[in-house]
Order: C-alpha cells, then sequence, then structure tokens
C-alpha cells in the first residue's frame, strides 16, 4: 500500500492512495497562496495600480519591467493570477480509479484533474460539498473571467531568471506548473462527474474496497473518509473540527481501529482560539462603525461567513447597531445564503429542530427579511443606488488579490476610519495587504478557524488509537515561526510518518487475510473437529471461484470415473483439475498401543527394538519394518498393496488428519 | 435452517393499517404502523398482542421502521409505543420525523375534539413517542446493532418517503412502504440498486392499473377543472394537506397563470402555510427541475393560491377549493361536501384512492345517496370524478421496481386481494420467482441459505491463485486448506499454518514398497529403464532421472538395488509420503506389472 503525496499545503491536501487493486485520489485541494504573488485585478481600472514602477535589476536591466511591478518594496507580476496545482507527475492520474472529497475547500483543484489528465473515474463527495463547492467555482471564475486582462506574463518563470528576483518569487516553488483559473465549462464538466453520497453510505469499490464519508463537523456537508477491506481499515481525517457552529458534529467513533489514519486540514492557527476571534470581530466592528468608519470583511462566500451572521444577528441590537447596513456581495451572495437554508440533514442538532417547526436554520433569514443584510451579485447595478455609509460590507476574495474587495480597499484604504478585519486564515495578512500598502485604515487580524488544534488531535488520536498516523511534514515540527512551541505538533507513539510534496510513502501494512464465503453446500459438508477447548478445525476442500474481487468457496465436484481408462480431456473450463490432495497428519503414535491394536487385526510374530529416537516394529512374518518416531512413521514392506493399506489405516487411527 | 419470515399485522391483502412483521437473521424488524381510515373501532390499529402475548414489545421488536408520514403508515405509533409500550428505536427520515408529529396531533384532534374519543393518545404522547425517532439519510447505512442495519432509498410518493433495506449478514429485505416510478411535478422517481434482497415487499395499491401518461391525466384534470369554473360551479378537491395537494396546487398555480384566470383558488386553513414551509426547507427532497430553479423561483411560493375561510364556501360565484382530509371521511372536506352536493353545477374531484367505508369510496363507487350521521341522507347532485393523481406505482412501475432490485422472491401488501392475484402471476411468470401475499395474521416462512464469510489467509488464497501455469482469474481450481473455528471468529488457513498456529508437529508418515523385477542388468540400467518406461507412461508428471541414478516422479523417490540372493532380481524401492498416497500407489502397482522388454 502506497501513498503519493501531490500536494505540500497541509490545508489543501491531494494524495493518491494504492490499496489493493485500487487507486483513489483523496481530496483535489487547490494551493491559490501563490496568486499573493500577482498584482490585484481591479474592476475599475486603479490609477494608483497602473502607474506602480516596473522593477528592474541591481543593475538597472529593466528587460522585466512589463512584467514586474514593485509596491512599497515588494515584487509583484502583472500578469493574470495564476494558482499552484497538485504534482501531476508523480503518478499517472488517468489511473486514478475514484476522487474522494473531503470539503468544498478542498476540492478547487477538480477540474484541473479531471480534465485534463485522462481521467475516466467517479468522484465521490456529498450534496452540500458539491452544490457550495460549485459556489466557490463560480465566484472564482467570475472574480477573474469579468476583469479580462490582456497580459500573461512567463519570462519571469524561467529558471535562471527567477534566481535573480527578489523573494518571495525567487523561492515560489513549482512555478513551471502554476496555472490559470480553468473555465466555467470545465467546472461543469468535471462536477457532472461527482456522485452523491450520504453519510455512513457504504461504496463498494470493484467489490476490494469499501469507501465511507462521515460527518467531520467542520462545514456543510463536510466528511472524513474510511478506506477500508474486511481486514485493513485506512482513515483518511481532513478539515475537521469539534466546535458547535452550525454543521453535524464530527463523528469520531467510527474512526477507531484504523491500520493508518492519514491526518490533514488542521488549524492553521493553532494559537487562536475561535471564539476569542469572533468576540474580537464584533467588537472592532462595532467600534468602527460607531465612529464612522466604514468595516471590510474579506471573505468566502459560504463557510464561516454564515457563522459571522448569526453572531452579528444577536449581537446587532445589543451594540446600538440596527441602522447600519450590512452588505454581502458576490456573484453567488443569493445562492450561498439560499442553499444554507435548505441542507436541514446537514446541519447540528439545534439547527434541524428549527427546521422541524418548520422554521429556517439560519438567522441570516431574518436579517435579510428585516433589510438588515443586503446581498448584491456585484457593486455594479443596484448595489451603487443603495449603498450607504457607513455600512460593513462582507465580500470576497480573501486573497485580495480579484473579487469586489479590490475595489473596497482601494476605496476605503485611504481612511484611517475604516477597518478591514481578516477573518479567513488561508492567506497571510500582511501579504494580502502588501500592493495595498502604504494603507492609512486600521487592519484586524480576527482569523478564525474551527479545525483541530493539536491539543484535540491528541486527545482524538489518544481516543481512536490508530496503529499508524501519517501527516504532512509541516504537522511533526513547530512551526517555524514558534520554534520553540513544541505543543505545536503531532506527538504521537509510534511517531508519525509524514509527507512531503511529491513523495511517496510506503504505509506500514501487512495484509494477512481476505474476505471469502463458504456456499452453504460446502459448510454442511464440513467436519470439525474440536483441538483443544473452544478451538474447533474442519479441513476444506473446495473449488475457489473468483469473480469481481469476490472469492467463493464451493463443495469439489464429485470425482468422475474415468471412462474406458482414458482421461478424457474436458470441454468445460468450469471443473477444475480434480486432484484429491490428502490432508497433513499430526499427533504421535504410541507404541505399545500401535502393537495391541496390530495383534488385533491378526498380526502375529511381533517384535520391537528401540532406537535412538523411537521404535522400530518388526512384522517379521510379513518382512515389514515399521519406525515409529515422535515425528513421523515409516512402513517399509514388501509390494503388497493390501497389507500397506491395512497398516496405513492402523496408523491412521492414531492421528489426526489437517 | 435459517429463515426469513413475515406477518402482515395491517396491509395484508388490503389497504390502510400498514404494519408487517419481519424476522430475518435472529432480529425482528417491525415496518410502519399504520392506523386504518375505514374503521373506527378496534380495528382502526393493528392487532400488537401478536407479536408478544405477556413480554415486553422492547424486548421483542430490535427496531420499528417507518417509511412515510401518512397515517396510514404512521398513525398508530404513539399508541404503540406509549399506550401499549415500546421504547426501542424508531427509524425514519428527516422529512417525515418533521411532518409525522403534526399530522399525529391533526388525527389526535379530529378523533378526541371533533369526535370525542375517550382513551386516545394525547399530545404529550405523540412527543414522547417522537423521543424515540432515530432520523436516517438516504443511503446512510444504519446499523442497528451489530448485526442489523438498515438502508433507505428515495420512493418518490410523497416528501421524505422511503424504501427500506434490511440485513442481517449475507441476508436482506426491502421493504418499499408507498413509493411512484414516475416522476412527478414535485417529485422524482423511486429508484433502488441491484441489491438482490432475499424477498422484497412491495405495495400494490395498483396492482392491475396501467396508468395513460401522467400528462393526458393532467389535461383532463384541468379541462374539468376550467369547464366547471367556466360554469360558475364550485370545484371541491379533497386531498391531505401534505403530498398530492403540493402537486396539484403547482399545476393549478401555473394552469392559473397561463390561461389568466381570475376564480379563487383555495386551500383549507391550518397546515398549508407550513406544509408549504417544509417542502421548502427540504427543497432536497423533491425533484431536480425544483432543486435547479429554487435559488431563482421557489415553485411552493404560491401567487394564487390563498388561504380558505369556512366563511367562504356560502360565497357566490365560482371557485376552486382544496380541503383536508383526502377521503372525504372527516374536517374540512366533508363538511364543504355537504354544503356543495347538492348543486350539479358543482363538482368533486377524488384525486387519490378512497379507503372503504369512507364517504370518498362510497360515492366513487356510485353511490348517490348518503346516510349521515343522524340519520340524515344526503343527495348527491353534484359531479363526481375521479383522478388517480395518487403517487403510487402502477403495475408496469411495480414490475419495473422487482426488475431493479432483483428479488429471490416477492411480497404483496397495500392491495386489494383480487388485484394481488393477478400481479402475483404476472411477476411469477415474468422474473420466474416465487410471489406471496399473506392476509393479516397470515405468516410467510422462507428458508434462506446464507453462505458463512470466513478469512482466508491471503498466502493459502495466492498460492492457490498461483497455481496452474496460466493465472487465469476466473479459472476456478481446487484449494485445500484447514478451518480455524474460534468463538466467532472463522478463518481458512494452509493445513501447515494451522498446525503452527497450535502448536502442533506435523507427523509425516512414509511408505516404502519394495518391488521386484527381474533384471539380470546392472542396478543403474534398470533404473534407466524405470526412467524412461515411466517417461513414457506418466506424460501428466514430472518424471527426472537424478544424477545419484534414483528416478522420481513428482516427489516420490524411485532406487534400484541389488537382491542380496538373486543376482537375477533387482528390487525397486519405491518411497513416498502420505500426500502422495494416490500417486505412489497407482506408482507401485504400475512398476508390479513390470518393464516393457527394451525395444533395442
Amino acid at each position: 500500500m502506497k501513498l503519493y503525496c501531490l500536494s505540500g499545503h497541509p490545508t489543501l491536501p491531494c494524495n493518491v492512495l494504492k490499496f489493493k487493486s485500487t487507486t483513489i485520489m483523496l481530496d483535489c485541494g487547490l494551493d491559490m497562496t501563490s496568486t499573493l504573488n500577482f498584482l490585484p485585478l481591479p474592476l475599475v481600472q486603479s490609477p494608483r495600480l497602473s502607474n506602480l514602477p516596473g522593477w528592474s535589476l541591481k543593475d538597472g536591466n529593466a528587460f522585466l519591467d512589463k512584467e514586474l511591478k514593485e509596491c512599497s518594496g515588494h515584487v509583484f507580476v502583472d500578469s493574470v493570477p495564476e494558482f499552484c496545482l497538485p504534482e501531476t507527475e508523480l503518478i499517472d492520474l488517468s489511473t486514478v480509479d475514484v476522487i474522494l472529497i473531503s470539503n468544498y475547500h478542498c476540492m478547487m483543484a477538480l477540474p484541473y484533474i479531471t480534465e485534463h489528465t485522462g481521467f475516466t473515474g467517479t468522484v465521490y463527495a456529498t450534496e452540500p460539498t458539491v452544490q457550495i463547492g460549485r459556489l466557490l467555482m463560480e465566484e472564482l471564475v467570475n472574480f477573474i473571467e469579468r476583469v479580462p486582462k490582456a497580459q500573461s506574463a512567463s519570462l519571469w518563470k524561467n529558471k535562471d531568471i527567477q534566481r535573480l528576483l527578489p523573494s518571495p518569487l525567487k523561492d515560489a516553488v513549482e512555478v513551471s506548473t502554476w496555472r490559470r483559473c480553468y473555465t466555467m465549462q470545465e467546472v461543469n464538466s468535471a462536477l457532472s462527474k461527482i456522485q452523491l453520497v450520504g453519510y455512513s453510505q457504504k461504496i463498494e469499490l470493484f467489490g476490494a474496497v469499501q469507501v465511507t464519508p462521515l460527518s467531520s463537523g467542520y462545514a456543510l456537508g463536510s466528511s472524513n473518509w474510511i478506506i477500508q477491506s474486511h481486514y485493513e481499515k485506512v482513515s483518511y481525517v481532513s478539515g475537521s473540527s469539534l466546535l458547535t457552529t452550525h454543521p453535524q458534529p464530527m463523528d469520531q467513533a467510527s474512526l477507531k481501529n484504523s491500520d493508518v489514519l492519514v491526518l490533514t486540514g488542521l488549524t492553521q492557527i493553532p494559537t487562536a482560539n475561535p471564539d476569542g476571534m469572533v468576540g474580537e470581530f464584533c467588537s472592532n466592528l462595532a467600534l468602527t462603525v460607531r465612529n464612522g468608519g466604514n468595516v471590510l470583511v474579506p471573505c468566502y462566500p459560504s463557510g464561516v461567513i454564515y457563522d459571522l451572521l448569526e453572531c452579528l444577528y444577536q449581537y446587532i441590537d445589543s451594540a446600538g447597531l440596527s441602522n447600519i447596513p450590512f452588505y454581502f456581495i458576490s456573484p453567488v451572495a443569493n445562492s450561498s445564503l439560499e442553499f444554507s437554508q435548505i441542507f436541514a440533514e446537514w446541519l447540528c442538532h439545534n439547527k434541524q429542530t428549527k427546521v422541524y417547526l418548520p422554521e429556517p436554520p439560519f438567522p441570516h433569514a431574518e436579517l435579510i427579511q428585516t433589510n438588515k443584510l443586503k446581498h448584491y451579485p456585484s457593486l455594479h447595478g443596484d448595489f451603487s443606488s443603495d449603498f450607504r455609509q457607513p455600512c460593513v460590507v462582507f465580500t470576497g476574495h480573501p486573497s485580495l488579490r480579484f473579487g469586489d474587495v479590490v475595489h473596497f480597499m482601494e476605496l476605503w484604504g485611504k481612511s484611517s476610519l475604516n477597518t478591514v478585519i481578516f477573518t479567513e486564515p488561508d492567506f497571510s495578512y500582511l501579504e494580502a495587504l502588501a500592493p495595498y500598502q502604504p494603507l492609512a485604515m486600521k487592519c484586524i487580524y480576527c482569523p478564525i478557524d474551527t479545525r483541530l488544534n493539536f491539543i484535540q488531535v491528541s486527545k482524538l488520536l489518544k481516543e481512536v488509537q490508530p496503529l499508524h498516523v501519517v501527516c504532512p511534514e509541516q504537522y511533526t515540527q513547530p512551526p517555524p515561526a514558534q520554534s520553540h512551541r513544541m505543543d505545536l505538533m503531532i506527538d504521537c507513539q509510534p511517531p508519525a510518518m509524514s509527507y512531503r510534496r511529491a513523495e511517496v510513502l510506503a504505509l506500514p501494512f501487512k495484509r494477512r487475510y481476505e474476505k471469502i464465503e463458504i456456499m452453504p453446500e460446502l459448510a454442511d459438508s464440513l467436519v470439525p473437529m474440536e483441538i483443544k477447548p473452544g478451538i474447533s478445525l474442519a479441513t476444506v476442500s473446495a473449488v475457489l471461484h473468483t469473480k469481481d474481487n469476490k472469492h467463493v468457496l464451493q463443495p469439489p465436484p464429485r470425482p468422475t470415473q474415468p471412462t474406458g481408462g482414458k482421461k478424457r480431456k474436458r470441454a468445460s473450463d468450469d471443473i477444475p483439475d480434480c486432484k484429491v490432495l490428502k490432508p497433513l497428519l499430526s499427533g504421535s503414535i504410541p507404541v505399545e498401543q500401535f502393537v495391541q491394536a496390530l495383534e488385533k487385526h491378526g498380526f502375529s510374530d511381533i517384535k520391537v527394538e528401540d532406537t535412538a529416537k523411537g521404535h522400530i516394529v518388526l512384522l517379521q512374518e510379513a518382512e515389514t519394518l515399521i519406525q515409529i518416531e515422535e515425528d513421523s512413521t515409516h512402513i517399509i514392506c514388501d509390494n503388497d498393496e493390501m497389507l500397506r493399506v491395512r497398516l496405513r489405516d492402523l496408523v491412521l487411527k492414531f492421528l489426526q488428519k489437517f | 435452517m435459517p429463515e426469513i419470515r413475515v406477518t402482515p399485522l395491517g396491509a395484508g391483502q388490503d389497504v390502510g393499517r400498514s404494519c408487517i412483521l419481519v424476522s430475518i437473521g435472529g432480529k425482528n424488524v417491525m415496518l410502519d404502523c399504520g392506523m386504518h381510515m375505514g374503521f373506527n373501532d378496534d380495528r382502526r390499529f393493528p392487532d400488537f398482542s401478536y407479536i408478544t402475548r405477556n413480554g415486553r414489545l422492547t424486548d421483542f421488536l430490535d427496531c420499528v421502521i417507518i417509511s412515510h408520514f401518512h397515517l396510514d403508515h404512521c398513525g398508530a405509533l404513539p399508541y404503540f409505543s406509549e399506550m401499549v409500550g415500546y421504547d426501542g428505536p424508531i427509524y425514519m427520515t428527516h422529512p417525515t420525523q418533521a411532518i409525522c408529529p403534526i399530522l399525529l396531533e391533526d388525527y389526535r384532534k379530529i378523533a378526541v375534539d371533533k369526535k370525542g374519543e375517550a382513551n386516545f393518545f394525547t399530545s404529550q404522547m405523540i412527543k414522547d413517542c417522537m423521543k424515540k425517532v432515530v432520523a436516517v439519510h438516504l443511503h446512510q447505512t444504519v446499523q442497528v446493532d451489530d448485526e442489523l442495519e438498515i438502508k433507505a432509498y428515495y420512493a418518490g410518493h410523497v416528501l421524505g418517503a422511503a424504501m427500506f433495506q434490511i440485513k442481517v449478514g449475507s441476508e436482506s429485505v426491502v421493504y418499499t412502504g408507498d413509493y411512484n416510478m414516475t416522476p412527478d411535478r414535485h417529485l422524482g422517481a423511486a429508484w433502488i440498486d441491484k441489491c438482490r434482497p432475499n424477498l422484497l415487499i412491495t405495495e400494490s395499491t395498483y396492482a392491475t392499473t396501467i396508468r395513460d401518461s401522467k400528462r393526458c391525466r393532467e389535461r383532463d384534470f384541468l379541462k374539468k377543472v376550467h369547464e366547471a369554473v367556466e360554469r360558475g360551479g364550485k370545484v371541491l378537491i379533497p386531498v391531505f394537506a401534505l403530498g398530492r395537494a403540493q402537486e396539484l396546487c403547482i399545476l393549478l398555480e401555473t394552469f392559473w397563470e397561463r390561461m389568466n384566470l381570475k376564480a379563487p383558488i383555495y386551500f383549507s386553513t391550518g397546515l398549508t402555510e407550513k406544509a408549504n414551509h417544509y417542502y421548502k426547507l427540504f427543497i432536497t427532497w423533491t425533484n431536480q427541475k425544483i432543486r435547479k430553479t429554487f435559488v431563482q423561483r421557489n415553485m411552493f411560493e404560491f401567487k394564487h393560491i390563498k388561504a380558505f375561510d369556512r366563511a367562504f364556501a356560502d360565497n357566490p360565484g365560482p371557485m376552486v377549493v382544496f380541503a383536508t382530509p383526502g377521503m372525504l371521511h372527516a374536517g374540512q372536506s366533508l363538511q364543504i361536501f355537504r354544503k356543495w352536493a347538492g348543486n350539479e353545477k358543482n363538482m368533486v374531484i377524488m384525486p387519490g384512492y378512497c379507503v372503504q367505508g369512507t364517504v370518498g369510496h362510497k360515492i366513487l363507487s356510485g353511490q348517490r345517496k348518503l346516510e349521515m350521521e343522524g340519520r340524515q341522507v344526503l343527495e348527491v347532485k353534484m359531479q363526481v370524478e375521479y383522478m388517480s393523481f395518487s403517487a403510487h406505482a402502477d403495475a408496469k412501475g411495480i414490475m419495473q421496481l422487482v426488475g431493479q432490485a432483483e428479488p429471490e422472491s416477492v411480497l404483496l401488501v397495500h392491495g386489494e386481494a383480487k388485484k394481488m392475484e393477478f400481479l402475483k402471476q404476472k411477476i411469477e411468470q415474468e422474473f420466474r420467482v416465487s410471489c406471496y401475499m399473506p392476509a393479516n395474521g397470515e405468516t410467510v416462512t422462507l428458508p434462506t441459505s446464507p453462505s458463512i464469510p470466513v478469512g482466508i489467509s491471503l498466502g493459502l488464497l495466492k498460492r492457490e491463485m498461483a497455481q496452474g501455469l496460466l493465472p487465469d482469474a476466473k479459472k476456478p481450481r481446487l484449494l485445500h486448506g484447514t478451518l480455524i473455528m474460534k468463538d466467532s471468529n472463522f478463518r481458512l488457513v494452509s493445513s501447515e499454518q494451522a498446525l503452527k498456529e497450535l502448536g502442533l508437529a506435523e507427523h509425516q508418515l512414509r511408505f516404502t514398497c519394495r518391488v521386484h523385477l527381474h533384471d539380470p542388468r546392472k542396478e543403474q540400467e534398470t533404473a534407466v529403464r524405470v526412467y524412461s518406461h515411466l517417461k513414457s507412461v506418466l506424460k501428466e508428471h514430472c518424471v527426472q532421472h537424478l544424477p545419484d541414478g534414483s528416478v522420481t516422479v513428482e516427489s516420490i523417490l524411485i532406487q534400484a538395488a541389488a537382491h542380496s540372493e538373486d543376482p537375477g532380481t533387482k528390487v525397486l524401492l519405491v518411497s513416498w509420503t502420505y500426500q502422495d498416497e494416490e500417486l505412489g500407489s497407482h506408482l507401485t502397482s504400475l512398476l508390479k506389472k513390470g518393464l516393457p522388454q527394451a525395444a533395442s
């Protein structure tokens, strides 16, 4: 069993597991941090961005100044932003049988895999994962396609040139594999390959392996996966949460008894407490608005935003913010808000109970009804006429490189009254802000990452007790910025096996057994005998049929009498070569009793001699010699078949057959 | 001999009071717990004393499964769990769990408040009963205990309706509940995979009907409603609050919009608003078209359909009213019916099946003079129309489902005996499987012969698979091994491994036979002759002549030696182990016949 690691990003994993005869891709994460190296894509032409100076080498050579621009000491690529794809060369991706998706953030690379690698298999995901995943992709495509950029920079990617660039461009990995965003057509084609599954649904793959999604508690429809055969079990844990937010709680019990547990998608901010961050978010928001400033919240169109809106719903009136407009701007804002209300079965118990009343599970329905929250597909159109300040705007993209957020950064960046609050943990906020420097607006960093932290992980591992843990290398050492924090890493016994991008791990697995079915007719013919108390044995001679990776034992065909002394070649392939094997023997022969038995059967003139290892029984009349030792019996006689068979059967009476 | 036993307590050769007991692999499961609309006495609930006379139901039943929220499938549930007493798990889908208590409360109100029945279950009992419910997702495998698992499949019929697979080891039963094999305006079609159950228990409401295309029925319905409204008549459509009601509302709503009609459409109050809310929140259970477009337009927000007030019934002019309940056996629909029945301009459209004993059933069977409470006689002059809109599978649909699931046998419930008979024959003919149709209280016993799963050591499996020159995986092969049974753990291993595991040593049994040959030549030459003889005779075996002069056939050793007394005789020592018994014995008899005279 092998694990091919195609992504180096611990929370956006992409691994391929070879297990029995199947090739299973676990998640399809797309590393979007690469976009931080690019200039933002403004919705309306920004004089500031277009007037940034081109970058030149120390010796004054300015041949890159069309591709690279400088802003406050940082260098950015002036081009359509590109994403860092999972490794495509490590394994032939057309051999992948299935792709298992754990949550909507971990499927963003799907179109690259399903549309461009010869992939012909099936993708499995839950319904909320697919619906919200589609929204995230739609938003991404929309953000990038609506501001067509003529320029596509490629010179800087040349290895010899990249060496000369300043950090972080110099250190960017695999730049030659970076790709532009896919199209909506590719998204639709990719999504059409998905088969919907429900939690605890058992899905058979080729009769060899069974996969099952389990609730992971992190997002609507988010799942961990069990990949198992009858005797081996691999758990794939990706993006799980033990906090009570809106999704169904995590199913931990089903992860027990795993041979291998692959652990990815832990919190990216292990030192921040999500509850505390939400509190800080609310108070900073209120403070800014009270002072007449605007609040910008760069966010994804689904996920934590539901929880933030719920907090604000409870907070607005008590904080005296009833008159402040809240805007949610995204091409998929409406869909996201609507979809969140129809997944009752995937929600936590509290929210389910509300649906039974029947009431919408999320209070943002009421915020919309009372006009406190308004949503728009973009800042063009209705929004521009409704727009009132001060206000709170939720919009994407959290990287600050594309989407409506770029416009608000340009619009509000110059005033210190305004605040931008970062809640999404996927991008370093300092790097996200770099192309907007110098900034007057306040920047608050309240990352809300509900995924497992290291304390929860160690508790989880103690509880589910996997034999082996496999995780990204980042989790086996403290974060680089906090190298003294030995508590910020996975601590388990035996130590976790770690992987990095483009590595192949041989998993410590020894398959010993396989399931086989004994047909009832055969079972009836078996003769069990008790060997030790509680342990019975039966010898089995049967015909093995193997079909669709399933094995069945049927009774052996009755031996057919050879007709005419000649063996005919059988026409049918169904009847195997029927050579009935004799069983193995075990036990020992007590000489005295054996001699008595011989006498009883009419043998006379029996002589017994002792030897170093046993005895020799001589039947002088029959010129026969029987050597008896602890573990062997040797009958030496003339060619008298009758006699030999009589002696054989006498010996067999003392032995057990296997 | 293991067996599966099925006993209907209700819905055996009947429609209503669905309740079927299934025993499988030592587990007892009750499928549905319904009431009968045709009775008002003891017969309205299943006879639970059948299950166990003295013991507690909880000890006897491993679980209860409810297929959907219709009262003939869940109406007896609070009586069963709270009054008779059952504390085990009750499984149903999320929408069923949400809607079921509302219909039960409605039923209770009519029974107690309107009819004044005593000794009926209370609101609190409904609540307590619902606490025992465990909600299941579609396709989720629910482990009831270590051995019993159940799985729900989409059934169409009404919001949240499900078919259930009940499985113990390799034995399984599928219960369809009520289902619909054709998608309609708001629900999708039932679907099941080729799960090959030992038994398929299917409803058979429309066992003999093959319905014309749905489009025709809809057109017919709209035409009739339109004509009645045009001539100024009032149209009454008795429905159950959830289910067909939404289907017909969508139908009328779009028709009104297209034709720009002005006559008011009302929906009897109470459940409507709420019901539509459920449809909005559980939109994932509706059909694909509604699910796809719900963000732009939610089909369950009606523009033309308004809430009904009792006073409206006397308003002049045409109108269309949806009123509950659907079989005209009580409540508002019956009240309106009484008011309008006398006018031939008016019309009542029965969109679904009516159980015997209900007013609906009477007027559909042509009765025009009805005896009402207090010996009043009501003369029915209004037009009575029947349109099959109930979302049950018709004969074609039932056959289709049997084909999909490929069961070993079929059992019919939820239908009329005469019609079942016809369908039973058809199923037996077409699928060559046995088909049963037990009456209530009658038990069907099916012997099963489950195969036994054991673990086979990979070493043994691979060794057997590697045998033979062509590693053709499809060809059956002979396998020899030892089955070790320890508690309930069964493992099949090679005999060598079995010995080793049990700490036993192998006992080797060897035979050496002396075969006397008349041959004056030297031993070596005798050996060569033996070799060439055996080589020519035993073509299928590996015969070798070893450098030390001995001959082997497979693992059997033959040595030639001089006779101590007679130089003209040589002794062949043939030696083999017990495992080669057959070949060894064969060889000695072969050699006994002597060697052919050398051709040279």
